[in-house]
């Protein structure tokens, strides 16, 4: 068996405040031009108490350090489920950085950005093809905030219908972020019990006409599709709700499923999960959202359109829920998203979803017989094991931080709440055979250890510059800024 | 297909291994009656040159500083942005990382994010910030919803001249939430009217919120209006567009502000038609328990050595459900480490000249351009880097005019204020010369003939 994880020379380094000395400037700007001017002393501040002063090198040394501490998709497998951790192509950077986006403004007149909006049209109409919603938005700066405006078009169209209904339902295998959102939009959760795929029958015993609507991630958050979802949404449908997909695991299904044609009313994309744009350390992403004809009205403002050959930016929607936000959405994470679409085309995208299931059903293979496997039902892009098989009070958190000694970024945990000590694996389409094979050979090993030696779970990791944090003393008495 | 290292041999072998006879029978829970039964109508796929090729002529047909002087600000700005700031940030290790839910891995953004946070209540003189949120414009909006839940009051009073787009955004997320929001009109020194709103105060308000400096790049009095918001025992909420403003005005939480969120965009981060953006968001410490966003906090590991970790997640969407106030997930994690490397290369010198070079080269076009016959400052009152002019005629055909003379002179007002068709917003930085500024002035007096 081949580990990745090995040790070599990590530098240590203090916080940026600490390296400061009075008198260093680590910046340099022209003189100014025209003569200075002075504000009413009464408006001015002395100093930035706190800010530091250092050279450019003390700048770009700790920022370097401190990048050396992080492990990203770059360094190796990353196999977070549900947050899609695939490789980010390095042709996005170049394109997100090209002058002519980094440098438009966004209230330059709509003739002089032509460009930015035809790439905002165009790709409306692409994540319209590929998902089968004939109108999107871009606007929403992440999944989260797709969610609430598409719950917010939700409530809008109800309201327009003469009755906003007061309740949502939603599955115990839902992502936090769904109750919280419904909440946002002023209605009562009801919590659905599910026993991994959601049954239709189930939904109409909870349906009646004060259910606003059916909130449902598919493929769901065990990794599964929700293969009753078409009669889901007629039983929702035919009480006059709707229902909202949760798009978080969109990178099953494109070009094999649509979840318009599921019969779903709105769904949010997350462009930096299916779509490749970077994490970022979390962020920026962007959550586009697509709807129903029926629900296009609702859109926030601005939509991009097209008329005589022209794009421009329509904010004149009567029934528009508003503005979720400054400006038009991460303009620069579109460029991204839409430079990977065209680079793939619909069959590349395909292609990618199947690698994408054919992984994650490999390592589900090659670990079945030794991790507990709560759900047999055929997964999709994730897999989710329990830690019931583990032996000497070894846990998930323990199979985590071990993990990182052997070189990986460990699994999502506990997550969802429906299996207790969930490990939810999702490789992506971008890991070789080689890579799932030695991770797997990891994960056997592991489990080897917990039978043989468990305080090599226990005091893991070892390899790490720090070891495991006293999270609890963290909450206790938070320390939330330096204070010299 | 580059990104994808799988050959046909893999292919069959795995598919042995699951058991599978073919691609297709992986999806077998997916009914037909679901399934897209034709391939995906997208465009054919592209070589990295032909991609770039068509990306260059799309991002060539949008007008940049570099192609026109500009004087366009209104929430977005065009500063000047160091070298290091993205060579740094495109270190991979930070932009192909996830949320640091694993500390042992993650301690650069971890540290990284603890600095910003300290930066950020340097700057606003707050006791705490979050790790950023998505926009100025939805920060506010948290921020008005943080006022609501800690006060458990329900009116919330806003400022007519806080940035149209914040309003907006705030009436967004009220919009089904039991928020009463009251606007307050401005006087003739462009900033809130503070005899309309101690009349409009009660003790039913949670908040009041204004720009600082607000849209017309009027500087607020932010001491006067937190002492009779106090008074009634409301916040005051200061919602930052322009941040530079921050290395030479008084700080808001020196001011009374009880919370301030605001646009990051100026430190480090690029115009990009909009976004990305970095909401920044900072409270007292009395108000810590219903801030919004995630937290990094400090503490030690098992071997007794400094470290950092996501923390007072209790508060957060995924432990309390539906009883959540804010669904806000993930934040602005690069963007905001944009900022702090701006912020650490511009240090205490640096913020405060760039504020004066951007307070002094505007207060340079103001004085000439209100000189100016056919054009007046309308307002009175001390402004930052932007500030408001009036027009004679139209706006909309002063801005044509100088467009045709290769200026992109401002942002007509009508759009947002339909009283104000004969403004425009004009912003300078540091980035805007002398001469540009002079041309600027000399093309708006050109067309008076």
């Amino acid at each position: 068996m081949s580990s990745v994880g090995t040790s070599g020379l990590v530098l240590n380094e203090k916080l940026i405040f600490e390296h400061s000395d009075p008198g260093r400037k680590g910046y340099s700007l022209p003189a100014l031009d025209v003569p200075e001017a002075q504000l009413p002393t009464a408006l001015v501040r002395e100093e930035v108490a706190g800010f530091p002063e250092l050279s450019e090198v003390d700048v770009v040394r700790h920022f370097t350090r401190l990048s050396t501490w992080n492990y990203g998709v770059d360094s190796g497998f990353y196999p977070l489920g549900s947050c899609t951790m695939k490789y980010n192509p390095k042709v996005n950077e170049a394109a997100a950085r090209l002058a002519g986006f980094a440098g438009a403004h966004p209230l330059a007149p709509e003739h002089l950005s032509q460009g930015a909006l035809e790439l905002m049209f165009s790709l409306q109409q692409e994540l319209a093809e590929v998902s089968g919603f004939p109108a999107v938005t871009l606007q929403p700066a992440a999944g989260a905030h797709g969610e609430l405006t598409g719950m917010l078009i939700i409530r809008a169209w109800h309201e327009a219908q003469g009755n906003p209904r007061r309740k949502v339902l939603i599955p115990d295998t839902a992502h936090g972020t769904n109750p919280a959102t419904a909440a946002l939009c002023g209605y009562e959760v009801v919590s659905i019990p599910s026993d991994g795929v959601l049954s239709a029958e189930r939904v109409a015993e909870l349906m009646d006409e004060n259910v606003a609507g059916l909130m449902v991630t598919n493929p769901n958050t065990l990794g599964l599709f929700e293969s009753q979802i078409k009669e889901i949404c007629e039983v929702v449908h035919a009480k006059g709700g709707l229902v909202y997909c949760d798009g978080a695991n969109l990178n099953a299904l494109m070009g094999i499923a649509r979840p318009g044609d599921m019969g779903i009313d709105v769904m949010h994309f997350n462009l930096h999960k299916t779509f490749s744009t970077p994490h970022g350390g979390g962020g920026p992403g962007a959550g586009p959202v697509g709807v129903t004809a029926a629900l296009e009205p609702f859109l926030p403002v601005p939509v991009v359109v097209r008329e005589a050959g022209q794009y421009r930016l329509d904010s004149q929607r009567p029934q528009s829920i508003g503005r979720m936000r400054a400006f038009h959405g991460n303009f620069g994470i579109l460029v991204r998203a839409y430079a990977y679409i065209r680079t793939l085309g619909g069959a590349g995208l395909k292609h990618a979803s199947q690698m994408a299931v054919l992984n994650a059903n490999y390592i589900r293979a090659r670990l079945e017989g030794t991790y507990h496997l709560p759900y047999k039902q055929r997964s999709l892009h994730e897999v989710v094991f329990s830690e019931r098989n583990l032996p000497n009070d070894c846990h998930t958190l323990d199979v985590a931080k071990r993990l990182i000694d052997y070189g990986y970024h460990p699994p999502t945990v506990y997550f969802p709440l429906v299996v207790k000590g969930a490990i939810m694996i999702e490789p992506t389409e971008t890991e070789s055979q080689e890579v799932l094979d030695e991770f797997c050979e990891a994960m056997l090993a592991i489990a080897a250890e917990a039978r043989d030696n468990p305080e090599l779970l226990h005091q893991a990791p070892v390899r790490t510059r720090v070891g495991r944090m006293d999270e609890t003393a963290a909450a206790r008495n938070p320390r939330l800024k330096w204070e010299g | 297909m580059r990104y994808i290292p799988h050959t046909q041999e893999d292919i069959q072998q795995m598919l042995e291994t699951v058991g599978v006879g073919s691609l297709e029978e992986l999806f077998e829970e997916i009914p037909k009656s679901v399934r897209l039964q034709r391939p995906l109508d997208l465009s054919a796929p592209l070589s990295e040159p032909e991609l770039l090729r068509h990306l260059r002529s799309l991002a060539d047909r949008n007008a940049t500083p570099d192609s026109m002087p500009s004087f366009l600000g209104g929430g977005a700005y065009n500063h000047f942005i160091p070298a290091a700031v993205d060579q740094l940030i495109s270190r991979s290790e930070f932009y192909t990382a996830y949320t640091p839910y694993q500390p042992e891995i993650s301690q650069g953004t971890l540290q990284a994010i603890f600095e910003y946070q300290t930066l950020v209540c340097q700057l606003t003189g707050m006791d705490v910030a979050n790790a950023s949120m998505y926009d100025g414009a939805s920060a506010c909006a948290e921020a008005v919803l943080m006022a609501v839940r800690a006060t458990r009051r329900k009116r919330v009073l806003i400022s007519e001249a806080l940035h149209p787009e914040y309003r907006e955004t705030v009436a967004t997320y009220c919009r089904y939430l039991d928020v009463e929001l009251v606007p307050v009109p401005f006087d003739a020194s462009g900033g809130t009217d503070m005899s309309a709103l101690s009349s409009l105060l009660d003790k039913e308000t949670a908040a009041l919120v204004v720009g600082y400096p607000n849209f017309f790049g009027v500087v607020e009095d932010l001491a006067a209006q937190a002492e009779v918001a106090h008074g009634l025992g409301a916040r005051l909420v200061a919602a930052v567009q322009e941040p530079i403003a921050l290395g030479l005005l008084k700080s808001p939480g020196e001011l009374g502000a009880d919370i301030v969120a605001g646009e990051g965009q100026s430190f480090g981060i690029p115009v990009a038609f909009g976004g990305p953006y970095l909401g920044f968001f900072a409270a007292r410490q009395k108000d810590l328990r219903t801030m919004p966003g995630r937290l990094v906090g400090e503490t030690l590991d098992t071997r007794g050595q400094r470290g950092f970790v996501l923390t007072l997640a209790t508060r957060e969407q995924h432990i309390r459900r539906e009883k959540a106030t804010s669904n806000i997930c993930s934040n602005e994690g690069l963007c905001a480490l944009m900022a702090t490397i701006y912020l650490s290369l511009m240090g205490k010198s640096g913020i405060r000249e760039v504020a004066v070079q951007n307070f002094s080269k505007a207060e340079y076009a103001k004085r000439a351009i209100g000189a100016l016959q056919g054009f007046s400052i309308p307002f009175a009152g001390a402004t930052f880097n932007e500030f408001v002019v009036e027009a004679g005629v139209e706006a909309g055909a002063v801005l044509e005019r100088l467009e045709r003379q290769g200026i992109l002179g401002g942002i007509a007002l009508g759009g947002y204020f339909p009283e104000m068709s004969n403004r425009f917003l004009v912003c300078v930085t540091e980035q805007n010369s002398r001469q540009e500024i002079d041309a600027l002035v000399a093309a708006l007096a050109g067309g008076e003939k």
